[in-house]
């Protein structure tokens, strides 16, 4: 398969006043992969996000998102992307079911509450509010909203902090899922076992500039082949893969 | 991809549906649109007269003892007051602090009373009160007497027709008007600060909605909300407490029709708070800045006309004020709105000031 970027970033700048958020970065995103974006706190991983988004203005730069401009085809951008946000909360009163046919309404589209529901197992939870959600069922919500519109690409913003293992385990399968049906996935973590087991591509980020980019698999053995060696001997399993062992691998709701 | 273009109606629908579900289940907003102006109308329809009073003085001469003025002891809304000397009534009566002087007359002739009421021009809205309640007193009594017999009392306010001015013919129309503008006010200021803090915005602009949509949709929500909670409150102060609908279905039109102006205008005071408030605990006080003077001083509980003069200077520029004038003259004067124009005119003032203050204040993120 040839790798056809879907999206273009080309030298983009973010200033708020003095400061300076993103300095001048470029990278592409492949049609179908699941990139990821890493950094520290603060790095402007959010904010590059946002701008793709078209949720935030760019002070300088080329942005193409599936042969769209995001200066000049706003429109046609949103028609196409899935957005998740960090801590976006929903209207007030409704119930799972009622949101998404709002989001229907919002893309000018009829689909099925439970047809959505469905793509993420939260049929039983039609009826309840969001707000009653645990962790792991409110970040599967966030993500059936995000795929209303089939969108050829989603954008996951920490969609596993907070999650306990089982959740964050049940959260990838969904990812991959979507993934496998076509839809390219561009997401944000913190936790790196996470980015190394589930994304294809990934760009580091600090201080406003990309400082790498690549798969997880040639990072690792480019940093083994300077020389670099864990402290500790690496066992076959870690303390996760007993946690999973001993709790059992099917997610808790609460 | 999509094949049909992107309707911006449907998914202003989208928003006004949802948004008219929240409404429906926020405790709050039933409580203040529809629970406090019912308990108020309750509460002060058998109070009875405790808001409007028209004090009327009697004539030393006056005869206490025939119909007409054990009829008037029993309508609520007046006042009578036998305590001053002549001389007093006849000052006050000139300054409006009393607002009629009656003299009822046995007549050795037909008709056997003669009431001679003195108005004045420095209470006239009271004096027309007055007026409707006693041409009222003269129907029923002339009616209850005996076909064959002529009447008891002369008739003398044959222009004026005989509609008794309940209590709740004045206070409907002000709960109304405060339903319409707590409604507004904080009902909007606390769902656009919220979705603003909330990202549920922030989360709608990543889809291809307008920002228009989103401020029509969440106008529409609540002016279907408030227009049925005004309709239920008219229709249960009609059927309840008698409250007077003079020319039936087109006045509680018309009441509608202001109703949805007011909050029009009451909702701009919402954009604009919701803009300046930082968090959810600064929106209770903006918005009781805004209510509370409004509620006290422009006639919700007590007329206007009660108030020192300096003070109904400060009432005649509050929006509520002349919205509770329109919807009183409406509902019981039977006025249409081409006969309300200058509450209009006030109104349409208030709408272009508040919106272009609610425009520069208005924050989306």
């Amino acid at each position: 398969m040839t790798k056809q970027p879907i999206i273009t970033v080309n030298d983009l700048v973010k200033n708020y006043g003095d400061f300076a958020a993103v300095k001048g970065i470029s990278f592409e995103v492949y049609e179908g992969e699941i990139f990821g974006l890493l950094g520290p706190n603060g790095a402007g991983k959010t904010t590059t996000l946002e701008i793709i988004e078209t949720l935030r203005e760019k002070t300088s730069g080329r942005i193409i998102v599936d042969g769209f401009d995001i200066e000049t085809d706003t429109d046609s951008i949103k028609k196409r992307i899935g957005v998740q946000l960090q801590a976006a909360g929903y209207y007030p009163n409704l119930n799972l079911s009622e949101l998404i046919t709002l989001f229907s309404g919002l893309y000018g589209i009829d689909k099925s509450p439970m047809e959505m529901l469905e793509k993420v197992a939260l049929t039983d939870k039609a009826k309840a509010k969001y707000k009653d959600l645990s962790g792991g069922q409110k970040q599967r919500f966030s993500i059936a909203t995000t795929l209303i519109n089939n969108p050829r690409i989603i954008f996951l913003d920490e969609p596993t902090t907070g999650l306990d293992p089982q959740a964050r385990r049940n959260l990838w399968d969904l990812i991959r899922e979507i993934r496998d049906q076509g839809t390219t996935v561009v997401i944000t973590t913190h936790y790196m076992d996470e980015a190394e087991v589930l994304c294809d591509r990934v760009a580091f980020v600090d201080g406003g500039y990309i400082i790498g980019i690549d798969t997880p698999d040639h990072f690792i053995d480019q940093l083994v082949a300077s020389g670099f060696e864990r402290k500790k001997q690496v066992k076959l399993a870690n303390l996760e893969d007993v946690f999973i062992n001993l709790t059992g691998k099917e997610w808790r709701e609460g | 991809m999509n094949p049909k273009p992107y309707s911006n109606t449907k998914a202003t629908l989208a928003i006004a549906k949802a948004s008219f579900r929240s409404i429906l289940r926020s405790p709050s907003a039933v409580v203040f649109t529809l629970a406090f102006p019912l308990i108020f109308i309750i509460v002060f329809a058998n109070i009875g007269g405790g808001g409007v009073t028209v004090d009327v003085g009697v004539a030393k001469s006056c005869d206490t003892l025939s119909p007409v003025y054990q009829a008037l002891k029993n309508v609520k809304v007046v006042h009578l007051i036998k305590d001053q000397s002549t001389e007093e009534m006849n000052t006050n009566l000139s300054k409006g602090s009393i607002d009629a002087i009656i003299n009822i007359q046995k007549n050795n002739t037909r008709p056997p009373f003669t009431v001679n009421v003195e108005y004045t021009k420095a209470s006239a809205e009271k004096g027309n009160i007055l007026r409707s309640v006693l041409s009222n007193i003269y129907y029923n009594i002339n009616n209850n007497a005996q076909i064959n017999t002529p009447p008891v009392a002369e008739i003398r306010e044959t222009t004026i027709q005989g509609r008794e001015y309940k209590y709740i013919d004045f206070i409907l129309p002000g709960q109304l008007g405060f339903s319409l503008l707590s409604s507004g006010v904080f009902g909007t200021a606390f769902v656009f600060l919220s979705l603003r803090l909330t990202l549920v915005i922030k989360r709608f602009f990543a889809t291809p909605v307008k920002r228009y949509s989103i401020v029509l949709g969440e106008a529409l929500a609540r002016m279907t909300f408030s227009l049925l909670g005004s309709l239920f409150i008219i229709l249960v102060g009609h059927y309840m407490f008698g409250f007077t609908l003079v020319h039936g279905v087109t006045t509680v039109l018309n009441m509608l029709v202001l109703s949805a102006i007011g909050l029009i205008i009451f909702m701009g005071f919402g954009f604009t708070i919701s803009g300046i408030a930082k968090n959810e605990s600064t929106v209770p006080p903006l918005s009781n800045i805004i209510t509370l003077p409004q509620f006290l001083l422009s006639g919700t509980f007590f007329s206007v006309t009660a108030f020192p003069k300096w003070l109904q200077g400060i009432s005649n520029v509050l929006p509520l004020t002349h919205l509770n004038n329109a919807m009183r003259k409406v509902a019981f004067e039977g006025a249409g709105l081409g006969d309300v124009t200058h509450q209009l005119f006030i109104l349409l003032i208030w709408f272009v000031i508040i919106y272009a203050v609610a425009v520069k204040t208005f924050k989306w993120e």
